[in-house]
């Protein structure tokens, strides 16, 4: 199971949502050690219940068509439970024609698929597919019935009653986002986006264990496109199915993907890893110019800046006295963090225009940039807002915007370097031990909470 | 209005008053409708399901439909003799010129992310021509129909050739056995006024079998949505997006 090691390690905070430093649980093999959002833990509790079924596991499968093209070519994966694993490459890599041999909508020509252990040409084609959710680009929607009856779909067809699949259906629409007040329309009178989010909760329907997507968010615009891919990481928390994501975004699929399954031209399977692992080391040069550039800053959204060293030295609050002014102020401060009554922050002030005014003047600061959330956000990030301040010192806030802190860019490069280091260390120390296991939160400084 | 010459007045020799006359062309117009429907529904899924039948389907009832109605009549009449159903029968075989295209054009029409998605649902073919191909066909095949019946409405008349069974194009062959020239004013007036009000039930009928198409103008639709349910929220989530 050498895929699973790599979820042992530091948690991808480049996922945006509820989802905690330490929380790319898969199958429950760990548990959090992070504590700090109680939520999250009951979320992995649900997924150590469900156990490893559902885990798809393709062997050395063949896709021929009648005319000799070969479209997939002897791929094996395994897809783990409980996970998003994304199939990414160019057009005509056989990504979809893979997730379509899945539920059987394309027969394989060799090899084999194993749903949960069994063989999925055992069971009737329509009874795998109702297990299995399915979304689409533009969503397919049925036109003609209305955005319940849409969702109710497959628990119709599954036999329940029409109250039951209409209950279910609402629950969904919640789930997904979407008001109640949308029920009774019809598909066209949504956006885009909303019929995606109908798409994903339509698939979610009779809670299957597995769940096919198949370029679900191209045809959207690229802000609610960012959107959608929240949400799913958010519903993926809450619901922990077994997620195979097709895409050619190879954003989409670092965002994403607990695994990456970079293919190329004539279905083979160029690397499959997680999207850390690909950062930091592409199987070869198809996969690096895939990536594309800026793979090392790119890779920095795995790190967690909660082992930032943090400084609250030129951190004073608006309503500051000259002389706690003055004494923040000293030579190692050029600049002065001011923030609200409430810890909020409202902008720099020039530590040489402070010292000896009558305090400060809130219409005077310098915009502090965006910042990012401490421990939350990723190195990434806070190497972001360290660049784009007009100081150079970065803003750290909690999850309420108040300033926990500041780091500059020296800091950040340290802990960068440092994260490295640990990341390199441990995976040589996996190698040596031949085991599962990662540096994890705990080695992490945490001085300056 | 006096000698019998009123609008309203028919021969007697046609054996109906005026509302039979109509009650009798409606009755020759639509039951080959109705026929051509029943037998364009299979013949169409055969054209979608076979792709290589179309063409030479098409060919079939379109050299069908270059028979003029006098040869069928005078081939059908050994068999079915001076009766309506020898009208209806021709009648018929027209409307597939255009029932079959209508139906075929119109499941086609069906997106292929929705037939995936009904596939990937686990709809049987049959489930998915019924619940699926079909109702969003139904646009299509509505636009087929009313070229249909208008066209058989005003075909009928030519039954009258066979003696008396064009309903109100009887009227016709009348005003010219007996020198009454509005018989045909009322006869051609009469087949304009049914044909537009049977078109235009069909389009009420076409309207309430289809709610979820769009009225007018799309956007404006949309406008009014958001207006009653606010903003989607996929224009109020990227602000909170962007704004961490």
């Amino acid at each position: 199971m050498r895929e699973r090691s790599h979820r042992t390690g530091p948690g991808n905070p480049a996922r945006r949502g509820p989802r905690p430093v330490t929380g790319r649980n898969i199958g429950g093999l760990n548990s959090p050690r992070n504590g700090l959002r109680a939520r999250a833990a009951q979320a992995d509790s649900r997924h150590v219940r469900k156990g490893i079924r559902a885990l798809i596991r393709i062997e050395s499968v063949t896709k021929r068509y009648p005319d000799g093209t070969v479209a997939v070519d002897r791929l094996s994966l395994e897809i783990p439970d409980g996970s998003v694993t994304v199939l990414v490459g160019p057009s005509g890599c056989g990504k979809t024609t893979t997730l379509r041999m899945i539920n059987r909508m394309v027969e394989l020509s060799e090899g084999r698929i194993l749903l949960d252990g069994a063989d999925i040409t055992r069971q009737p084609v329509n009874t795998l597919r109702r297990s299995m959710g399915y979304v689409i680009q533009n969503a397919g929607l049925f036109q003609h019935r209305t955005i319940v009856d849409n969702i109710a779909t497959v628990p119709r067809m599954l036999g329940w009653d029409r109250g039951r699949a209409r209950t279910r259906a609402m629950d969904l629409m919640e789930r997904v986002g979407l008001d109640a007040g949308l029920a009774k329309r019809y598909p066209y009178q949504l956006s885009g986006g909303q019929q995606q989010r109908v798409g994903v909760a339509r698939a979610l329907a009779a809670d299957p264990p597995v769940l096919l997507m198949d370029e679900p968010f191209s045809a959207v615009d690229p802000i609610v496109r960012k959107t959608l891919q929240a949400e799913l990481l958010r519903i993926q928390e809450e619901l922990g199915k077994t997620i195979v994501f097709v895409t050619h975004d190879i954003d989409e699929a670092i965002r994403l993907g607990d695994m990456v399954a970079v293919m190329r031209t004539g279905g083979k399977l160029a690397q499959f890893a997680p999207p850390d692992e690909l950062l930091s080391a592409p199987a070869d040069e198809f996969v690096e110019d895939f990536l594309g550039a800026g793979r090392g800053v790119r890779r920095l959204s795995f790190f967690t800046s909660a082992g930032l060293e943090l400084t609250t030295d030129p951190v004073v609050a608006v309503d500051a006295s000259a002389a706690q002014i003055a004494e923040r102020a000293t030579d190692d401060v050029p600049y002065l963090l001011v923030t609200d009554a409430d810890g909020r922050p409202l902008g720099w002030a020039r530590a040489k225009d402070a010292v000896g005014g009558e305090g400060l003047d809130a219409a005077q600061l310098l915009s502090h940039g965006r910042p990012f959330e401490f421990g939350r956000d990723s190195l990434r990030d806070a190497l972001d807002c360290a660049v784009l301040s007009p100081t150079g010192w970065a803003v750290a806030v909690d999850g309420d915007g108040r300033v926990v802190g500041v780091a500059s860019q020296e800091t950040i490069a340290g802990a960068i370097r440092d994260a490295h280091a640990e990341r390199k260390g441990s995976a040589d120390r996996k190698a040596a031990a031949g085991a599962p296991g990662g540096p994890g939160a705990t080695g992490a400084r945490r001085t300056a909470r | 209005m006096s000698g019998g010459a009123g609008f309203f007045d028919i021969p007697s020799d046609l054996q109906h008053t005026y509302l039979g006359l109509i009650g009798e062309h409606l009755k020759e117009a639509l039951i080959p409708v109705a026929g051509g429907l029943a037998l364009s529904l299979p013949i169409a899924q055969l054209c979608v399901r076979f792709r290589w039948l179309y063409p030479p389907v098409l060919w079939v009832t379109t050299v069908l439909y270059a028979i003029p109605s006098i040869a069928f009549f005078v081939f059908l009449i050994d068999y079915t003799g001076a009766t309506e159903t020898t009208v209806m029968i021709p009648l018929t075989v027209y409307s597939l010129v255009v029932l079959v295209p209508a139906i075929v054009d119109g499941v086609r029409s069906v997106p292929q992310e929705t037939l995936a998605a009904a596939e990937a649902m686990g709809f049987t073919s049959m489930q998915r021509y019924l619940r699926v191909e079909l109702p969003i066909a139904v646009p299509a095949i509505f636009a087929g129909l009313r070229v249909a019946t208008v066209s058989s409405i005003s075909l009928v008349s030519v039954g009258s050739l066979i003696g008396n069974e064009g309903a109100l194009g009887n009227l016709l062959s009348d005003a010219h056995v007996f020198h009454r020239s509005n018989l045909a004013v009322t006869s051609v007036v009469t087949t304009a006024v049914l044909a537009i009000v049977i078109d235009a039930l069909l389009i009420g009928i076409r309207m309430l079998l289809t709610p979820w198409l769009p009225r007018g103008s799309r956007s404006a639709r949309r406008a009014s949505v958001d207006a009653v349910t606010g903003p989607a929220p996929e224009e109020a989530r990227p602000l909170e997006e962007a704004a961490r």
